[in-house]
């Protein structure tokens, strides 16, 4: 009956229906089942088809956009439960367009692809300084650092903020992306990894939290 | 201007022009400047970059106001000056035109997502798009050229917009990728449903601009033409960026592109020019291929 229910919760992310996966979090939830199940066994369930669908060409903006809506509001309903139940999220990840440059459409969809994969987005937006980025790190102590330009002459403002985070105390990682970024110009600018597209960029940050539960047993 | 831009085309290939951004980089522009802004602050430098295109032999040159609506200027604080920098971007142009070309201006996507999947209103992106065609149309401009579109609804809604204030011809283009699924906007817009929706909102060029580079252009063209009598405009990115000896350089040089560029003429299209990464260099061997065919 449990698994039916999960499944149901999936597809209803899959086919972007708000109100379904609105109903069934708080019908799952009305059966005492863990927040943190429904979350593993049927929201992120639903959103790694969406993912997978989208890197192979079979669904477009439009569809994650519908799916990511539906992930919104049944995480509505579940975020209070995983907090008071002390369940960790995934993990943080804040994400920004580096200064100079506007373009968001590609970090916009990695947000919402993270956020169906369970974790809590910082987005801070287009043209953000080093300064700013320090700043936030400072306050939000973020796991993952997602860097993304478009254009040629912005993606070199990646590497000083990158420098400055190897210098200081911050436990956290780097991930970068954007149309002229390349695993190459990732190594040489010391990042800790790389992500070719928005379902790329998930499983790679899915990785790095892997590395720092590592580091951290260690 | 004496001659209908479409009346011309009717009887010949006119060539583009290729970008702006970087020929802007070039002379100074840093890369947190906003640059339409340099239509107010540095009109000289914009004239140059126009003067270049023209005497590397573009027929038709792009006004600097890819990013010109309220909601991109926003981003720089300027959405009160919308009128201005459109006006003036086209003015500049008109200044250094040389008799028998053209001026087209530039509208690009506002950057927003419509309703009910985002929350910019049918009404409000009307409104932006009126707001940058009127002030380009006031400026002098030959043509509107709405380009770099990924949703269907967005471009639809720009070029009625444009349909709405002048009779000049209005070009409307695309970007795609070619995945497994062949040639699809990001949106999901595949070249045969372009075809079909702009032709009825009465865009009278249609095409497709950035993207992957030339080879990929070719490609593209070639779906379009299959499908299509009307007018064809392609404008090409010089390939992706790729690092060279530390430096960002983009893959296609100027020779590398020649006969790929010529694969595209050959498929039938209308308008050829170059997109981000292709400058003055690009534009004169394709001169040279539009003047051989």
């Amino acid at each position: 009956m449990t698994e039916q229910l999960f499944e149901q919760l999936a597809q209803s992310v899959i086919d972007g229906d708000d109100n379904e996966s609105k109903d069934l979090t708080n019908k799952l939830l009305g059966e005492n089942i863990p927040a943190k199940q429904i979350l593993n066994d049927g929201l992120m369930k639903g959103m790694d088809v969406v993912g997978r669908r989208f890197r192979d060409n079979e669904i477009f903006v439009p569809e994650v956009l519908v799916s990511a809506r539906a992930m919104k509001k049944a995480m509505d309903v579940l975020k209070p439960e995983l907090i008071n139940s002390g369940d960790k999220m995934s993990g943080v990840v804040m994400l920004g367009t580096v200064e100079g440059d506007i373009h968001d459409i590609g970090k916009n969809l990695v947000s919402i692809l993270l956020q169906g994969a369970g974790f809590d987005i910082i987005d801070l937006g287009v043209s953000v300084s080093k300064q700013t980025f320090i700043d936030k790190i400072e306050e939000h102590h973020p796991d993952i650092l997602g860097l993304t330009a478009m254009l040629t002459t912005t993606m070199h403002n990646m590497e000083p903020i990158i420098t400055e985070i190897q210098k200081s105390e911050f436990s956290v990682k780097t991930i970068i992306g954007g149309a002229p970024i390349n695993t190459a110009f990732a190594n040489e600018i010391g990042a800790d990894a790389f992500g070719k597209n928005a379902s790329d960029a998930v499983n790679k940050v899915k990785a790095l939290m892997g590395d720092l539960e590592q580091e951290t047993v260690s | 201007m004496t001659t209908n831009l479409l009346t011309l085309l009717e009887r010949k290939v006119l060539l583009a022009d290729g970008a702006m951004g970087t020929q802007l980089q070039n002379r100074g522009l840093s890369s947190g400047q906003c640059p339409e802004q340099l239509n107010l602050t540095q009109p000289e430098t914009v004239q140059n970059v126009y003067s270049d295109y023209f005497s590397a032999g573009s027929d038709i040159i792009e006004t600097n106001t890819f990013g010109g609506s309220e909601s991109r200027l926003a981003l720089h604080g300027m959405e009160n000056s919308v009128h201005e920098i459109n006006k003036r971007a086209a003015e500049l142009a008109v200044e250094v035109r040389p008799p028998g070309k053209f001026v087209a201006g530039s509208v690009g996507p506002t950057g927003e997502v419509l309703h009910p999947l985002g929350t910019l209103s049918e009404e409000k992106a009307n409104s932006m798009f009126s707001e940058q065609i009127t002030a380009l149309l006031e400026g002098g401009v030959d043509a509107i050229f709405i380009e770099t579109m990924m949703a269907l609804e967005e471009i639809e809604i720009a070029i009625r917009a444009a349909k709405d204030l002048t009779s000049l011809p209005v070009s409307a283009t695309m970007t795609f990728e070619i995945g497994k699924a062949g040639p699809r906007t990001a949106w999901g817009v595949s070249p045969g449903e372009m075809i079909t929706r702009l032709s009825d909102s009465g865009a009278d060029i249609l095409g497709a601009n950035c993207g992957q580079g030339f080879d990929e252009m070719a490609k593209i063209v070639e779906i379009l033409r299959d499908n299509t009598d009307m007018l064809l405009l392609a404008q090409a990115n010089a390939g992706l960026p790729v690092m060279k000896d530390g430096k960002s350089t983009y893959i296609e040089s100027p020779e590398e592109m020649e006969p790929k560029a010529q694969k595209i003429l050959e498929s039938g299209v209308n308008i050829i020019g170059g997109c981000c990464g292709t400058g003055p260099e690009h534009i004169k061997i394709l001169r040279k291929l539009v003047d051989n065919l």
